[in-house]
């Protein structure tokens, strides 16, 4: 079986997660939806560490994010599919 | 899958149990040493010293009491000695416990002193021991099974693969008709509107929001700043988490997708509303939200985590479940099933799920759990306020 780079929680979340320690910008990058098995391709634009999330489409600001097929918060800054997502470029709704 | 059975002791009331134990249950703190002569004594016994017991009152009372009778109760447990350090409230423990048909009696150690009362505890004790060694396990369908859950050490692969595969099981679990029991009322923080919309009832929602809504009422009056470097914790940002709601949708996957609270417990409160999913008001510590839901009567405890938590239960079987294979390599004997493949894209959750349950019943049937082997027997009562 090819290496599996990342998982995505639902199918229509924005993001996907690392689960292997090795994607660095430029690779070329597999991941599977696991409520669907749905397979997904893309290539990464930033190095994303393990645990970490990968757009998985362009995302303009003011834009919700949805992981778990839930809001996980607001974009504050453009992101292009394939770009890392975290704290600067994501904040929470609540506070 | 619904005509899957364990092995269990059928109780006077109807529960059934996973384990046998015969346990020396001190009233308060000042009796832990004459519990713990006793079961020195007595083989086959268990004493669960504690640090609470005195002076309380008022709500923080009335749940030491609720604890420590829902204890004794617990259908994993075959008999009772309770020791205090006077009669009342030692005879209200021995009265709540006796409510169960179980064999209970209680000594208390003022005008006897330490020696004549674990003399005396110690010859019921060794009674006790040859009535629970006499009992037979017997075949139980697997919803008799009252199983609760709880994470921590959680991490990005916690959300991924250990919660959603306990999700699984408590989604199957609930379809078979088995009694299960989740908390963690301030880890909710951020995931409150999915919990209440996974209420069976208005009521339920209600009640659930009323409970978490008295947590964050508190959190909002305490705080200094937005609480950004709070939650998500430095260490959780470090590993991928971005937003509290982040954070709290992994700890909820535990609930599945399916399945639905009927009811909101009180801290150590025996569900009472039939089978299938309750919340339970409690702390986010293990310790304490484990010693409360097998006060209320859980009797196995699924405890899915990603940096590795060591936690067990002096009466409650914990088994516990990483994806995280750094944890599974550094310290696999804490880790009684490894989901690690689903991160590899080798196992689905419905594998995963189906997994658990065959853990959980061979740990029903009396296999003992990592945590019970390393001997992790945490016990820690959930105080309200200072005592009198």
């Amino acid at each position: 079986m090819s290496e599996t780079h990342f998982l995505i929680h639902d199918k229509d979340d924005s993001v996907g997660v690392a689960v292997v320690e090795t994607i660095t910008a430029g690779m070329d990058v597999v991941g599977y939806k696991m409520d669907t098995d749905e397979k997904v391709t893309l290539k990464a634009l930033s190095d994303i560490p393990l645990g970490h999330k990968i757009a998985l489409r362009d995302l303009a600001e003011g834009d919700t994010l949805i992981k778990y097929n839930v809001d996980m918060g607001r974009v504050v800054a453009p992101i292009k599919a394939g770009e890392h997502v975290h704290v600067h470029n994501v904040k929470t709704k609540r506070w | 899958m619904s005509n899957k059975t364990f092995m269990g002791y059928r109780r006077d009331n109807g529960r059934v149990g996973i384990r046998n134990h015969v346990v020396i249950l001190p009233l308060d703190d000042i009796s832990n040493a004459a519990c713990e002569s006793v079961a020195n004594n007595i083989k086959g016994t268990m004493a669960i010293p504690h640090a609470y017991g005195r002076l309380q009152f008022g709500a923080d009372l009335e749940l030491h009491f609720r604890t420590i009778i829902g204890t004794g109760a617990n259908p994993n447990v075959a008999a009772v000695v309770v020791i205090g350090i006077e009669e009342g409230w030692t005879k209200r423990v021995v009265d709540g416990i006796a409510a169960t048909g179980k064999p209970v009696a209680g000594f208390s150690i003022a005008r006897n002193g330490d020696i004549n009362t674990v003399a005396a505890a110690s010859r019921k004790a060794k009674e006790f021991v040859h009535y629970a060694t006499g009992l037979q396990r017997e075949e139980c369908p697997i919803n008799e099974l009252w199983v609760a859950t709880k994470c921590g050490e959680s991490d990005t692969t916690s959300g991924l693969s250990a919660n959603p595969t306990v999700g699984n099981f408590i989604d199957k679990m609930y379809e078979m008709g088995a009694t299960l029991c989740f908390g963690e009322t301030s880890e909710i923080t951020g995931a409150e509107h999915i919990v209440a919309g996974r209420a069976k009832t208005p009521e339920a929602a209600e009640k659930f929001m009323k409970t978490w809504s008295a947590y964050n009422d508190f959190i909002l009056r305490e705080k200094t700043d937005d609480l950004s470097d709070s939650q998500p914790t430095k260490g959780n940002i470090a590993g991928g988490l971005t937003t509290i709601e982040e954070k709290a949708l992994g700890n909820v996957q535990k609930i599945g997708k399916k399945a639905q609270y009927i009811d909101v417990l009180e801290p150590a409160e025996a569900p009472a509303k039939g089978p299938g999913l309750y919340f339970m008001d409690t702390s986010s510590a293990a310790a304490e939200c484990n010693t409360l839901q097998a006060a209320a009567g859980y009797v196995l405890h699924l405890f899915p985590t990603g940096q590795g938590n060591v936690i067990g239960n002096p009466i409650m079987p914990v088994i516990k479940i990483t994806g995280n294979p750094r944890s599974v390599r550094t310290m696999g004997e804490h880790i009684d099933l490894d989901v690690s493949a689903i991160l590899r894209h080798e196992m689905t959750l419905d594998q995963a799920g189906d997994a658990l349950i065959d853990e959980a019943i061979r740990a029903a049937n009396g296999r003992h759990t990592c945590a019970e082997v390393l001997g992790h027997v945490e016990f820690s009562l959930t105080k309200l306020y200072r005592s009198a």
